[in-house]
């Protein structure tokens, strides 16, 4: 594949880490001016990484070295297919997500608004960087970033709880860090590279038991912020954190970072063919499978909003692992697409959450009788949403997940396609009650019947992002060319020619 | 002039302002701090030009008096101790522009033998460094280790104390070393190490060098406070002036550590301390222990610089397992992490010693707050404390990358889960103090709504005692960004070819 040299991908990360000093210089007295360089920096990004997605299309590589970082090794970014759905979903939501951010942070009248939008913007900078990582120890060096930076995001209350969900939060990542660190050092003494080729390195090198060793310490790593099962807890717990940070948390950066990183291993690191060989997929998709329906009926339980959408996205991302797992061609396909997809999905249900807490400042479901009457622009977005996370069509959950069934089918493990169908029936099970609950139960004494919606910084964000998921149901392949992209990864990986 | 003269004039100069200092302190007591600064940034300039000199033209040999070594004193610098030589002249200059307003508030009445003292001590320890010649070692040291004691002991109340007990356990490693010396010796008939390495492997069965070698070994492990020999470390740099844990604790156990890498592979040969006596298997257990014991105390502590004490035992475990590991990966994190340990235990030393000065308190549970009264200090205790843990870009990340890679090439699983382990023990404890500073007060009801805190007026340290700690925190960052090239152009050469 032809390689181009150019500096956009590093220009795409630093535009946000020039803007947090700037956020943090500016700080409280001129709050205007402090949220103008967070919506530029977010309007800059997107641009920058749209104007690369031609390229990508026309299969060429974009590749900038910044620096060698360890002997043989180089802090280096490379834009491919899969890195760039990554980047296309971070920089467009960041977008959303900043404007979002000043209706709920101004909204609530929230403290430490500069140490938000600072933080928030060190995060982005990690996740592009993640998204367009060419090699192990450099995905790596954002990852920890992005785990470092999202922790005063986590805390940000300062409550107990909030400081508990905090600590938890590092235990977890830190931990799963080190796994990471260790399998990184394992793979350079085996491989002398750490570099991704799409379809993998590691063939022909170490032994299995080694291999299956280092599979296993690396999905553990990854796994925790992807939240896989019994890594998980501190997602539910992180929940404390302001809305648009559990919405950044749960759909943007943190965990998709963590199926971005399990997704590199799967597919760029061991390759269908070594996962094949050492018959490594198999347990792999049922270790992830238990993880899809436990959450799901974990979902089921919960009466907090937000726990019950944070359950639903650890369910989520396992669905989009096991497309992955399962190494064919439409299921890598439906899992790559599921994780774009599902971050506009479930950014505006968190976006819902929010905005009814403001509003209101009502977080249970059982509060929510009748609400649909005072907000129907929230839960009519909501019900697009849950309908899409669902796999309802025209919304773009049912292209990722039917091409994650058809995956399934060509696996030829029936039983992987049943996990999805139940998982989606689940769906179904936790969200629609929410719906009915609010547009068709009576209100309660505190509903006001009459239209009365959230501040427009917030409705505005969460309907267009309703907007986009229908629209990327509809047409998957508008504007930024999702699904092309998602082709032209899976066709590099799997070694297929264009087309 | 040559450049070969620098390799004195590091040491003279500052050996002859101690004294210079302490007849002008009768006069003008003022002119004590620019005098020192002067001394040690005319050191600062010498080991620049001697690394220099070792890079373009190869290792410098100096023969004191014209004498022909092995009759003469030999000083021979090559890029084990030039870049050695960098770093201490370095930090002893930066440190002692920071000295000038904390001495004054901590211990007004003795400024002229204070500055006098500190020179003492940065003679002392280069000369250790730079010297090519086994007895000259031993006088440095006692010049460096009697200046030390002085400068702990004029610390508060239980530093008489703790200096008492650091003069007995340091004069017992003084003269177990100076015993060692004894014995070879008696053997040889040499003092030269150069000369020493060329007679010493007929020997090597002889009792008398195998008794030396041990004593040695013993000496050199007592002085650097190699666990379980570290008794005497955590009163004395709790207790010393905020300027002498400063400066004691980034320099003294890493010029001994120098000394144990000279001893081990350039005095002895490497496969002597490697195979014949497997002394350096022994150590790799000693140090794992001594990381291990290190962390977890240090997690036991609420006084600051108690804590970063023990936290610099473990830290010495470190870079002792990186020499016992015996391998080119792990001597080179053993040497990087003398570097980045020197630059980010400064970095710690001279927070807390900012800290003392505006607050007049160490305990870690009083922090709350002390972001916004000191951002800058706040921000840089942050980044040597992610440096601590081991988060990339910082340099203690790559120092620990080194590490494991070194355990791996070494096949050492243990080691390898000794150093995630303590990465996470790190955490613990840095992040308790992060979390404090960077956490409101307290306050009895907590509201949403903002505004409800004190307002907590900004009092930042002086300029003066400020930009030292910038210097040093951005070394920090700088240390892990160019790695590589500090690795390519110096310590590939300072590794024995052998390995």
């Amino acid at each position: 594949m032809e390689i181009v040299y150019s500096i956009k991908p590093l220009l795409a990360v630093l535009v946000s880490l020039i803007a947090a000093p700037l956020i943090l210089l500016t700080g409280e007295r001129q709050k205007n001016l402090r949220e103008f360089w967070t919506i530029l920096a977010a309007v800059i990004k997107f641009s920058i990484v749209v104007s690369m997605v031609p390229l990508v299309l026309d299969g060429k590589i974009i590749e900038y070295t910044i620096l060698p970082i360890a002997p043989g090794l180089l802090l280096q970014l490379r834009v491919e297919p899969f890195g760039m759905v990554f980047a296309l979903l971070s920089s467009t939501l960041w977008i959303a997500t900043s404007f979002y951010s000043i209706g709920y942070m101004r909204g609530l009248n929230e403290h430490a608004q500069t140490r938000y939008f600072f933080a928030f913007a060190m995060c982005l900078s990690s996740a592009i960087g993640i998204a367009f990582s060419a090699n192990l120890l450099t995905l790596f060096v954002f990852y920890e970033i992005l785990t470092i930076s999202t922790w005063p995001l986590v805390i940000h209350k300062e409550t107990t709880e909030a400081v508990r969900g905090g600590r938890k939060y590092l235990l977890y990542t830190l931990t799963g860090g080190t796994l990471i660190l260790f399998s990184a050092a394992m793979i350079y003494s085996l491989t002398g590279t750490l570099d991704f080729t799409p379809g993998g390195f590691l063939a022909g090198h170490g032994t299995p038991a080694m291999l299956t060793l280092l599979l296993i310490t690396l999905i553990l790593g990854f796994g925790v912020k992807a939240g896989i099962m019994p890594m998980h807890e501190w997602l539910p717990t992180a929940m404390v954190a302001p809305t648009p940070v559990s919405a950044l948390l749960h759909a943007v950066a943190v965990v998709k970072a963590g199926v971005f990183g399990c997704l590199r291993v799967i597919l760029y690191v061991f390759g269908p063919k070594v996962l094949t060989d050492l018959q490594l997929w198999l347990p792999l998709a049922y270790f992830v499978s238990f993880t899809i329906l436990a959450a799901g009926l974990l979902a089921l339980g919960q009466d907090h909003l937000k726990r019950r959408l944070a359950f639903s996205t650890v369910n989520c991302l396992s669905i989009m692992i096991l497309g992955a797992a399962l190494l064919s061609k439409s299921s890598i396909t439906g899992g790559i697409l599921h994780m774009a997809f599902h971050g506009f999905m479930k950014i505006t249900l968190f976006f819902c959450a929010g905005a009814i807490y403001v509003k209101t400042h009502k977080e249970y479901v059982s509060q929510l009788d009748g609400l649909g009457r005072q907000m129907p622009l929230t839960f009519g977005a909501f019900t697009i949403g849950a309908m899409g996370l669902a796999g309802v069509p025209p919304v773009n959950g049912f292209i990722s997940k039917w091409f994650l069934c058809l995956g399934a089918l060509e696996a030829k493990e029936i039983v992987f396609l049943v996990v999805l169908l139940f998982s989606a029936l689940l769906d179904v099970a936790f969200f629609f009650p929410i719906i009915y609950k609010a547009f068709f139960k009576k209100p309660l004494d505190d509903v006001n019947p009459h239209f009365d919606e959230a501040p427009m910084f917030m409705v505005v964000p969460l309907t267009v992002t309703a907007i986009i998921s229908v629209g990327l149901g509809i047409a998957p392949d508008a504007v930024v060319h999702f699904f092309k992209i998602t082709t032209l990864a899976v066709n590099s990986i799997l070694g297929l020619g264009a087309g | 002039m040559t450049y070969e003269h620098f390799a004195v004039l590091i040491v003279i100069v500052p050996l002859m302002s101690a004294f210079a200092v302490a007849l002008l302190g009768w006069f003008k007591r003022w002119a004590c701090y620019p005098l020192t600064l002067a001394a040690l940034f005319v050191s600062f300039i010498c080991s620049l030009g001697i690394l220099n000199t070792v890079i373009s033209k190869g290792t410098i040999h100096y023969h004191f008096g014209g004498w022909e070594p092995p009759w003469g004193i030999e000083y021979v610098v090559d890029y084990l101790n030039g870049f050695m030589l960098v770093m201490l002249s370095f930090i002893a200059l930066v440190v002692a522009i920071y000295s000038k307003r904390s001495i004054e508030q901590e211990i007004p009445e003795k400024i002229v033998p204070y500055y006098s003292i500190f020179l003492l001590l940065v003679a002392g320890l280069i000369g250790i460094t730079v010297t090519g010649d086994l007895f000259n070692v031993f006088v440095f040291l006692e010049i460096a280790s009697l200046a030390a004691y002085a400068l702990i002991a004029v610390g508060e109340d239980g530093a008489p104390m703790a200096a008492f007990n650091y003069v007995i356990m340091g004069t017992v490693g003084a003269c177990f070393y100076y015993l060692g010396i004894g014995y070879v010796y008696i053997v040889t008939g040499s003092l030269n190490m150069a000369d020493l390495s060329q007679l010493l492997p007929n020997l090597y069965h002889n009792k008398a060098v195998l008794v030396g070698f041990a004593l040695f070994t013993v000496g050199i492990a007592v002085k650097m406070g190699l666990f379980p020999l570290h008794v005497w470390l955590p009163d004395s740099y709790t207790y010393a002036p905020s300027v002498t844990s400063a400066v004691i604790a980034p320099m003294f156990t890493k010029v001994m550590a120098y000394l144990m890498v000279r001893i081990f592979f350039t005095l002895f040969k490497p496969y002597f301390s490697i195979d014949l006596i497997p002394i350096t298997q022994i150590l790799t257990w000693v140090a794992a222990g001594g990381i291990i014991a290190g962390s977890i105390l240090a997690i036991a502590q609420t006084d600051l610089k108690r804590m970063l004490a023990y936290s610099s035992i473990a830290n010495i475990g470190y870079i002792v397992l990186g020499i016992g590991l015996a391998n080119r990966m792990g001597l080179t994190g053993s040497l990087l992490h003398i570097l980045n340990h020197a630059f980010m235990k400064g970095t710690l030393f001279l927070v807390a010693g900012g800290i003392m000065y505006k607050m007049g308190m160490r305990d870690i549970t009083q922090f709350r707050g002390l972001h916004k009264k000191m951002p800058f200090t706040m921000g840089t205790f942050t980044i040597a404390a992610l440096s601590m843990i081991g988060i990339p870009p910082t340099g203690g990340f790559f120092s620990k990358f080194y590490l494991v890679l070194g355990a791996i090439d070494a096949r050492q699983w243990a080691f390898i889960v000794v150093l995630l382990i303590s990465s996470l023990l790190n955490a613990v404890y840095f992040f308790r103090i992060i979390e404090n500073a960077y956490l409101e007060p307290p306050v009895t009801a907590y509201a949403t709504d903002g505004g409800t805190h004190e307002e907590i007026k900004r009092d930042e340290l002086p300029l003066s005692m400020l930009i030292p700690t910038l210097i040093l925190a951005a070394g920090v960052v700088l240390l892990g960004i160019f790695n590589e090239r500090i690795i390519a152009f110096i310590i590939r050469f300072a590794v024995p070819a052998s390995f």
